[in-house]
């Protein structure tokens, strides 16, 4: 159907040949199967990781502030590195799911689950950090404008710190009900499709009882699209009110208008390297590599292309408005011996290398469908990223307006603790949606797999018609599923032909429904009015398939009269040793000189 | 709804479901439901199913929410608690307004956001503990279910032309409660 249509230039997105049941197939396979071992070994370590870093939490907190490597100078650093680092990571998920949905760009559709699904594990993380800087988490509820024992003192509304506190349980909650409601139709296939019942259970609650009526649908067509809508200013609206944090200070080196775009693209950057770091694993591990295809990972270095030059203009701009300004305040903070050669020059180069002249190789085509090279440049931008944070918070902090308490930070092990925590923290949510979740938003891809799958790329360049190729042999064969739904409450099999009685023919009701098909078009024979013509003397035609015929309520001559091509086939499918001569002989035409 | 008997007519192609559904709808048949696995593009349309307005609905909660953020602000910082910070003093919302603006805008999405979903998951009837409707488990999978109206139809000729529209598979259901 031309509907489906999509230019032969675009490559596919779905490899392999697919019908819709594999993509059931595929998706559910991780979670209908069992873990391996390779999944029990990365996740001990994770677990290992995040109870180290709930120890180092739990002395923080029990201990105090202290614990960290923070001194009067430096009051910022680890956690607040940090808590950008997780929030700019999971401004990817958004926009894979919200802004490119915007663009409809099919390949959106194999990544956007396990995105957002990164985007909601990477904001809890960056959620920890403010409340535990907080030293006393119980009282975190401080920070919403709710009438208190103090009497009439409200929270602080002019305050970047509050915006915080509204943009990113905003962006957190938006982004969970955005997710959820994309997962519904794909828990329901889970639940359908599993023999567990406890799955079905457990299934069949997290579905929400989806059934999938065209009325759903088409609402849960319009709430995607009016999300994407409100997502993707949404996500624009975080990142800039984090990079308030720093731009409505005064101190020097955070002090500027190029923080809202600069950390906004930043973000985006950033997540799309942690988005290729986790799915370049993830694809190989539940075996999904014909949905996330090399052709996903170089739209998403592209992605990083663009977003990595635009980071890149930043930094040139502030260079160049350091020096130029002639303050002599922002020129050390990046140029002089404030950065670039001062005591964190190791710092300064990290983020120069890391995100600026590494990921200038994927510009080369063939690097960029490099997956394992691919991998080290996400990685390494995952570590140049947290650079950028830790240079702009702990180098503009350790050398500030007054010579005499200039200082520098060094974390201590609660520090690395806590983060190394919080990564061991992500990777065990994410595991675990790993193996419980179906990680590919299969509902959408089976939309897209008509128009961008190999397959039907082949059959629609081949001129054939698409319509009826979606049929699969293992879901259409009826008798193998014998607890199907339909069968039960069907009491009487009355729409069939009363004439047919062949049970020991066939055994599909697909096969009972041709017969009917046949019979509508050669007619029926009516025992009440007609009598049956002796079908023997068709030459060709003896006993035994006399009696076949029969069964299939085939009686008269003028029914013989009527087949065609269409019907000998039929019938040389259903009936063992049929001659195969029907055509041959011409049974039509002798039955239509016998009828005369 | 109509009289008790229905007939659930599965398709396994998409394009032969879009091409029924406009043939049964031609003929004159009613078709009250359809299942589908994953949104057929136009199938509403075909169905003569109506435009849904929960765009409408965000867009109204859209509007409240940024309502609730400017009262609250007003008061909490302007009636209730006016404080001097940073040299600006707190006289009127309009004059502070820059300072408000961020949050304002992350309630009007909330509002809009959080209400819109609640509203569609009330209208279709999904919530947690809803018990599954679709008649055939693989409705969900790969095959597409129409539920079509018996009532004052001939169930040969009916089924007969259901078949001819490509139909795989066409069961009778008996609908007590509705009789």
């Amino acid at each position: 159907m031309s509907s489906h249509y999509e230019a032969p230039i675009r490559e596919p997105l779905i490899l392999g040949e697919k019908s819709y049941h594999d993509i059931s197939v595929d998706v559910g396979a991780p979670i209908l199967g069992k873990a391996n071992k390779s999944w029990w070994i990365v996740f001990s370590i994770a677990l290992v990781a995040f109870l180290w870093g709930l120890g180092c939490i739990v002395y923080t907190v029990s201990t105090g502030i202290g614990v960290w490597g923070l001194n009067k100078t430096i009051g910022w650093a680890w956690d607040i590195t940090n808590f950008v680092w997780w929030v700019g990571i999971g401004h990817a998920g958004t926009l894979i799911s919200a802004v490119l949905l915007l663009f409809r760009q099919k390949w959106r559709m194999a990544i956007n689950r396990s995105a957002e699904a990164m985007t909601i594990f990477a904001v809890v993380q960056a959620g920890l950090f403010p409340i535990i800087h907080m030293g006393r988490p119980w009282l975190a509820y401080w920070v919403l404008p709710i009438p208190n024992q103090f009497g009439s003192l409200w929270v602080n509304f002019n305050s970047p710190l509050l915006w915080d506190v509204f943009a990113i349980s905003t962006y957190l909650s938006v982004s969970l009900v955005f997710w959820w409601t994309g997962l519904l139709p794909d828990f329901a296939m889970i639940r359908d499709r599993t023999k567990s019942p406890f799955q079905q259970k457990i299934y069949g609650i997290l579905s929400f009882g989806w059934s999938g009526r065209a009325k759903d649908w088409q609402r849960f067509e319009e709430v995607s699209l009016v999300l994407a809508g409100l997502a993707t200013p949404l996500v624009l609206s975080v990142h800039t009110i984090v990079s308030f944090d720093f731009a409505t200070s005064v101190v020097p080196g955070w002090h500027s208008t190029i923080f809202p775009p600069y950390f906004v693209a930043g973000a985006i950057f950033s997540g799309f390297a942690m988005v290729q770091t986790l799915l370049l694993v993830m694809r190989k591990v539940v075996s999904l590599e014909n949905y996330i295809t090399i052709v996903h990972i170089e739209f998403m270095n592209k992605v990083i292309l663009l977003t990595g030059g635009i980071v890149t203009v930043a930094y040139l701009t502030e260079y160049f408005i350091g020096w130029y300004s002639g303050v002599p305040y922002e020129n050390y903070t990046y140029l002089s011996f404030g950065a670039a050669t001062g005591p964190y020059w190791w710092a300064f180069w990290a983020l120069i290398i890391c995100n600026l002249i590494v990921p200038l190789t994927l510009w080369v085509k063939k690097w960029r469908r490099n997956i394992l090279w691919t991998f080290i440049v996400a990685l390494i931008i995952n570590i140049g990223m947290w650079f950028e944070r830790f240079d702009i918070i702990v180098i503009c902090l350790s050398k500030d307006r007054l010579a005499s308490t200039w200082s520098m930070f060094s974390p201590t092990f609660v520090d690395i603790g806590v983060f190394v925590g919080t990564i061991g923290f992500f990777f065990v949510l994410f595991l675990l949606y790993a193996r419980t979740f179906p990680v590919i938003a299969q509902a959408e891809v089976k939309s897209i797999l008509k128009s961008s799958g190999e397959r039907y790329k082949r059959i629609r360049e081949s001129g054939k018609d698409l319509a009826g190729t979606a049929t699969d042999e293992r879901t259409s064969n009826y008798a193998a599923r014998p607890q199907s739904l339909g069968v039960a409450s069907n009491a009487d099999a009355t729409h069939h032909q009363s004439t047919v009685n062949a049970d020991a023919l066939v055994d599909t009701e697909a096969k009972k429904a041709e017969i009917d098909m046949m019979l509508a078009r050669i007619g029926t024979y009516d025992p009440a009015t007609q009598t049956p013509d002796d079908l023997k003397k068709i030459s060709g035609v003896g006993p035994v398939l006399e009696q076949k015929l029969h069964q299939l309520g085939i009686y008269t001559y003028d029914q013989v009269s009527k087949m065609t091509k269409k019907e000998y086939d039929l019938l040389d499918e259903i009936i063992d040793g049929f001659p195969g001569r029907a055509e041959r002989d011409d049974w039509a035409g002798q039955a239509q000189n016998l009828k005369n | 709804m109509a009289s008790g008997n229905v007939l659930h007519v599965l398709y396994n192609d998409d394009d032969v479901l879009m091409k029924a559904v406009k043939e049964i709808r031609a003929n004159k048949y009613r078709i009250n439901e359809a299942y589908t696995p994953f949104p057929v593009h136009g199938l509403d349309k075909a169905m003569g199913l109506p435009h849904t307005r929960l765009a409408i609905c965000s867009f109204i909660y859209g509007l409240i929410g940024l309502s609730v953020a400017t009262l609250m602000m007003n008061f909490i910082m302007i009636e209730d608690w006016p404080r001097n910070i940073g040299g600006k003093p707190s006289f009127s919302y309009l004059q502070n307004m820059p300072a408000f603006v961020p949050i304002m805008f992350e309630l009007t999405v909330f509002f809009a956001a959080h209400l819109m979903v609640i509203t569609f998951y009330l209208r279709s009837k999904i919530w947690p503990f809803k018990k599954a409707e679709n008649p055939d488990p693989r409705t969900t999978d790969d095959h597409f279910l129409l539920e079509v109206d018996t009532a004052g139809h001939d169930l040969d000729a009916l089924s007969k032309f259901l078949y001819d529209t490509g139909a795989s598979e066409i069961s009778l259901i008996h609908n007590e409660e509705h009789a």
